[in-house]
């Protein structure tokens, strides 16, 4: 089993806000984490590796700064970490990353067949989803999303059944490898590494390819050549004006306390008194 | 078979690093473990660094080190509850002066000397906690960390853990912190805009001002508050004696908001946005509370031996100079060939005792002592001389010699003859 595991360094959402003034989204100072729903395929992917003896690549796209989050997946047990990292993928969109990823897996996968691909359902950057779905469109991978269990893999027999939650419950789907998984938050608990593998970490080299190593042939499909999305506007929504309104509920019989609750809506809301008392 | 190295670095922060930089330069085969996600990412600190003991180690690097302000203006508050008395030194600036202290914010600060530690040799593993020292009868020769198969040896194991110094107590090579020898300090950041803040301070481009408080802020506590201007930040932040905050019962947020209501501190941070908020011990012991600091196979320096002077507010200097010392100490005994004993490694102790580090922590040995029993320093004393301003400028047709008689009187009502006397013996004896 090979497994290729894709994620992205994301500044850390929680901590970044939108200037007031200008709209724009300001970054400096903000700490840069892996995407959190990486790390749930990134587990996913070492327990396949713990028992069935998978290998793992971790892939990323990004600034060369990126190779610390690679460094990262290798200290909990990725065997190996490529970031391709060039001026010509600045500015992709999820066509064009998708196109990037895709065409390196290619190349990765000329070297040792990939029998699996994970990724985050989404990052908390982008919150897009597209990603993933596009990679396994481009590699003509099967393509199970918002997994929260993989039940069973064969890969003598190239199955997988894997549950996937959808709307209204949870679908057991059966598929053939090689396929592409996005997986669910609360799937499972990151590790804590051992130290050999926090010292192998340390002192591993990240491979950096540039769009040729990677085996991109048509760089103009890459970065904002490739990327016919273009952000036209970015703006913080106004905060809502409106305040909430405390009704005192210690005072009176619950019904007492109902109805002033409904003499409230009504009075703001002629319409819907009208309707409700029709 | 556990790892081998020449020399453990237990902590990424400024002691630790200045050691792991100098011995990885030195050729040494060093790790370094730090128990937070990077260098930087743990601390609380004011924070201000000098240039002289940060370039002691790395030379002319300070124009690559990521500064905020340079600090141009040292003022001294003695403050009265809505008052203060006190003093500024407004030094030169001009291009050609080098600064000689610095605002800086840690967390970048810390990550930027973390990456020079990197790049003289030494292997860094953060988020990896050390639990315990590892001994063969005496001789420490190595850690055990929080991971599974966490044993690593080396010849010998630098401690800069911070003011907990969690490894050397749980090892039993220091009596725990007691609550007497910290102070806790919190902090919070306030944002504003680049020429607010120099309107407000009265400066320009990157030259800074830090104000220290003292007197009833603290409430009658034994401590001091702080305000540092950053380059788009104001770093606000108070501190007492632990073993104070928990006799007062006061809680060190309420002293925080306390201190931000003061009249003088009000203006300075009006209208800025609170982006982070954080607390941390500082050893605050002195010369009495610095513990053994060296032994078999192992020395201590940093936060974590205790090295900080509380009466001038310096602490990221003394990290990074005993930092300095441990690992020349070190360098020196392996270029004579010699073993890591306590008797060879006595040598780091002298270094410190003939240096300006043990010189001034001895110099204010007394002063933990005569603050903790003469609290009129911090409440009495600034109220009076609050008053006493007040009394000799104000301009109401009293004639100056009277208001003289005003102002000893009110001296001589709260202190007595004798107790002005006590105070000022005890005073230069503190100082002295």
């Amino acid at each position: 089993m090979h497994i290729v595991v894709c994620v992205k360094q994301v500044p850390d959402s929680a901590q970044i806000r939108v200037h007031p003034v200008t709209n724009t989204i300001m970054r400096q100072g903000v700490p840069a984490v892996i995407n959190p729903y990486d790390l749930i395929v990134l587990e996913e992917a070492l327990r396949l590796k713990d028992c069935l003896g998978a290998r793992i690549t971790v892939l990323s796209m990004g600034p060369k700064i990126a190779a610390e989050a690679l460094k990262k997946c290798v200290s909990y047990g990725a065997d190996e970490a490529i970031l391709i990292t060039d001026a010509v993928f600045a500015g992709s969109d999820t066509l064009a990353t998708s196109y990037a990823l895709a065409s390196t897996i290619r190349r990765i996968a000329a070297d040792r067949p990939v029998d699996m691909v994970f990724c985050g359902k989404q990052t908390i950057d982008g919150d897009t989803a597209q990603v993933g779905p596009g990679i396994a469109r481009r590699l003509g991978f099967e393509q199970l999303t918002y997994v929260s269990r993989i039940e069973r893999i064969d890969p003598a027999a190239r199955e997988i059944v894997v549950h996937r939650r959808g709307e209204g419950g949870v679908q057991v789907l059966q598929s053939r490898l090689p396929c592409l998984v996005t997986m669910l938050e609360g799937s499972n608990t990151l590790r804590f590494a051992g130290m050999d593998d926090m010292f192998r970490a340390a002192r591993y080299e990240v491979l950096e390819w540039n769009h040729k190593a990677a085996g991109i042939d048509a760089p103009e499909r890459c970065g904002l050549k490739g990327s016919p999305t273009a952000v036209k506007k970015v703006f913080a929504p106004p905060p809502r004006a409106k305040k909430a309104e405390m009704i005192d509920a210690s005072a009176g019989t619950p019904r007492e306390i109902a109805d002033a609750v409904l003499a409230k809506l009504f009075a703001s809301r002629p319409a819907l008194e009208r309707e409700m008392t029709r | 078979m556990p790892e081998k190295f020449d020399v453990i670095v237990v902590g990424a922060g400024p002691s630790g690093n200045a050691a792991a930089y100098l011995l990885a330069k030195g050729g040494m085969k060093v790790l370094q473990l730090e128990r937070g996600e990077y260098s930087g990412s743990k601390n609380v600190q004011g924070a201000i660094m000098y240039a002289e003991a940060l370039e002691a180690v790395i030379p002319n690097c300070r124009r690559q080190a990521p500064l905020e302000r340079a600090i141009v203006e040292q003022r001294i508050w003695a403050m009265d509850d809505r008052s203060y008395v006190g003093s500024h030194y407004r030094g030169e600036s001009d291009e050609g002066a080098q600064p000689n202290r610095y605002t800086i914010i840690r967390a970048n600060f810390d990550k930027w000397l973390s990456r020079k530690v990197r790049e003289a040799g030494a292997l860094l593993i953060c988020e990896t906690t050390v639990i315990e020292l590892l001994r063969k009868g005496n001789r420490v020769i190595g850690v055990r960390t929080d991971r599974a198969g966490g044993e690593i040896h080396a010849d010998v194991v630098v401690l800069a853990d911070g003011v907990n110094s969690l490894v050397a107590t749980t090892s039993g090579l220091r009596p725990p912190v007691k609550a007497r020898d910290v102070a806790l300090a919190v902090k919070e950041m306030h944002f504003l805009p680049r020429e607010q803040i120099e309107q407000r301070f009265n400066i320009s481009g990157d030259d800074g001002v830090v104000i220290e408080m003292f007197g009833k802020i603290t409430k009658g506590m034994v401590g001091t508050g702080f305000l540092y201007t950053n380059k788009e930040s104001i770093s606000l932040g108070i501190g007492c004696m632990v073993e104070d905050f928990k006799k007062a019962g006061v809680s060190p947020n309420q002293l925080l908001e306390d201190m931000k209501r003061h009249p003088a501190v009000k203006p300075l941070i009006a209208g800025s946005e609170i982006k982070e908020y954080s607390a941390h011990l500082i050893p605050e012991g002195g010369y009495n509370a610095i513990p053994a600091v060296h032994g078999e196979g192992w020395v201590i320096c940093g936060d974590s031996g205790g090295f900080v002077n509380a009466v001038h507010r310096e602490g990221s200097n003394l990290a990074m100079t005993t930092g300095r010392f441990a690992a020349e100490t070190i360098l020196k005994l392996r270029d004579e060939g010699r073993d890591f004993t306590a008797a060879h490694l006595r040598a780091y102790r002298t270094a410190l005792e003939d240096s300006y580090v043990m010189k001034d922590l001895k110099k204010y040995r007394d002063m933990p002592g005569i603050l903790h029993h003469n609290r009129q320093f911090l409440t009495t004393y600034p109220e009076l001389l609050s008053r006493a301003a007040d009394t000799f400028l104000k301009v109401d047709g009293v004639d100056k010699r009277t208001k003289e008689k005003t102002i000893k009187r009110d001296f001589v009502a709260r202190r007595s003859r004798f107790g002005l006397v006590g105070d000022a013996i005890k005073l230069v004896r503190a100082f002295r």
